[in-house]
């Protein structure tokens, strides 16, 4: 538990710089379960952080407590200067604005083409001109090498492709920070290392990143640094480096034994 | 058995069957427009609304599910004229059909709602989409593909269903032909020919309905696949 509190900074950067991310105490029950129980970290900008732990450790709950998707019991959470989770303490419209988020399951819109699931917030939250989200949706459809599927289906698509346009999606309103929830879980090696590609591009692009995920060779390979969870808890944290050289606790090391 | 067939009467009240058809055709396509409408609106508060107006909706539901259309327009023509209120049969008749259909519409756009996963909600909500824009951009579209056959018969149903208006002398085309069987005593040919119409209308009706889905669901179209 030593580095579990601490601020994790990204490489090269200035351990005082404020976080865009910034949790303390997380506190989150579903009736008389407790699933987070004193979640604290910070993210800074830029950052690529990689959530891991095993199934039922909360992970994917914290995640979503950050996007204002679960209400929250205790604790507090600044995320690009909002403060999510309270009732009536947060502007959800503006939250939504700064942060994207992508899911396991895609959940793209099938009865819209790949272009208007990515135009379709541009024109109708962020009221932009048609022909303006149309250049966006084909700039970002660019960025993740699916340009010439913007009038197919998604059912038209690999699941693969269909992640990345979830991507696309999420980028094309310029968020400040991307949440991906094992996005990568629900495809085969092959399509996994299309998005993990696309992941790699935004991370050195400088998107502030927090993703969970059971791709261990990746969060080690990319990350900037690695949040292990364990019980409703941050068990261990660091530099992704020092975090696989030197872990702390035993449970870390089970369960890099066990997934590496 | 012996009996002549006489079609006579066709030759010089054609004319009539044709308006009492139009007449029938007007009524129904104005009551399932504002049954859809309200029927969609109903089944969205049915699902997202209040727990208060979800159970005014449940009721509405039952209440004419398990009644006779016949005693639904009774109960509206004979309650609005005790209300002191003025309208003609042709109006009481399609009030009558709307919160008829409109009851049967929302059980099947309900159905269809309840389809659409949690999940496309949340990534609309992700999105920054608000809860209406979440609803009429990304719920009711693929939720009316997936029941639209249902909804499509419920409607044709109701076209021959307005036979019944007749009772309240709308003058549709049951009623028209109940007028022209006790002129002529022609009983059994009447109907014949009405019946005749119904299956043309009826036929229209479905080929509309399969024109409209196709103009609605651009992605079946071009795809051909269900939903």
């Amino acid at each position: 538990m030593s580095r579990a509190e601490a601020v994790l900074p990204a490489e090269g950067q200035p351990i005082d710089q404020v976080p865009i991310v910034r949790v303390t105490g997380l506190e989150k029950s579903f009736g008389p379960l407790k699933v987070l129980d004193g979640v604290s970290f910070a993210v800074q900008p830029g950052q690529m952080v990689a959530v891991v732990g095993r199934s039922g450790s909360g992970k994917s709950t914290m995640l979503r407590c950050l996007n204002g998707l679960e209400d929250i019991q205790g604790g507090t959470i600044e995320i690009c200067g909002h403060q999510v989770g309270r009732p009536g303490s947060w502007n959800k419209a503006q939250l939504r604005s700064d942060v994207g988020m992508v899911f396991q399951s895609y959940n793209l819109f099938p009865h819209l083409t790949v272009e208007r699931n990515i135009t379709l917030a541009l024109t109708l939250v962020q009221k932009k001109p048609k022909a303006d989200a149309r250049r966006i949706a084909l700039a970002v459809l660019e960025q993740v090498g699916l340009a010439e599927k913007a009038q197919a289906y998604p059912e038209q698509l690999s699941g693969g492709q269909q992640q990345r346009v979830a991507i696309a999606r999420s980028l094309a309103l310029s968020p400040q920070v991307m949440l991906f929830d094992e996005v990568t879980s629900a495809l085969d090696p092959e399509l996994t290392v299309e998005v993990l590609k696309v992941m790699e591009d935004l991370s050195r692009g400088g998107m502030t990143m927090i993703l969970v995920t059971h791709e261990m060779g990746f969060a080690r390979r990319v990350a900037h640094s690695v949040i292990f969870m364990h019980r409703g808890r941050v068990w261990e944290s660091g530099p992704t480096a020092e975090l696989f050289a030197r872990p702390q606790t035993i449970e870390f090391q089970q369960f890099v034994g066990s997934v590496l | 058995m012996n009996y002549d067939f006489d079609f006579e009467f066709l030759a010089d009240r054609w004319p009539d069957f044709l308006a009492g058809a139009w007449l029938t055709i007007q009524l129904t396509v104005v009551a399932i427009v504002l049954g859809f409408a309200l029927g969609t609106l109903c089944a969205v508060l049915r699902v997202y609304g209040h727990p208060l107006l979800r159970r005014l909706v449940g009721g509405y539901v039952e209440i004419i599910r398990n009644t006779p259309l016949l005693v639904q327009i009774f109960i509206v023509y004979f309650g609005i004229a005790t209300l002191g209120l003025k309208l003609s049969a042709e109006t009481s008749a399609i009030i009558a059909l709307v919160i008829n259909v409109g009851a049967y519409t929302t059980e099947i756009m309900r159905a269809g709602i309840e389809s659409i996963p949690r999940t496309q909600i949340e990534a609309a909500d992700c999105l920054g989409l608000k809860r209406l824009q979440v609803i009429l951009h990304i719920v009711l579209l693929p939720a009316m593909e997936r029941v639209y056959p249902a909804l499509s018969s419920q409607f044709v149903l109701l076209m021959l269903a307005s036979s019944i208006t007749s009772q309240i002398s709308a003058e549709e085309l049951t009623a028209v032909a109940n007028l022209i069987q006790s002129d002529t005593y022609r009983s059994f040919e009447v109907y014949i020919v009405v019946a005749i119409v119904y299956l043309a209308l009826s036929f229209l009706y479905r080929i509309a309905f399969w024109l409209i889905g196709g103009l609605l669901f651009v992605r079946r179209r071009r795809l051909g696949t269900a939903l």
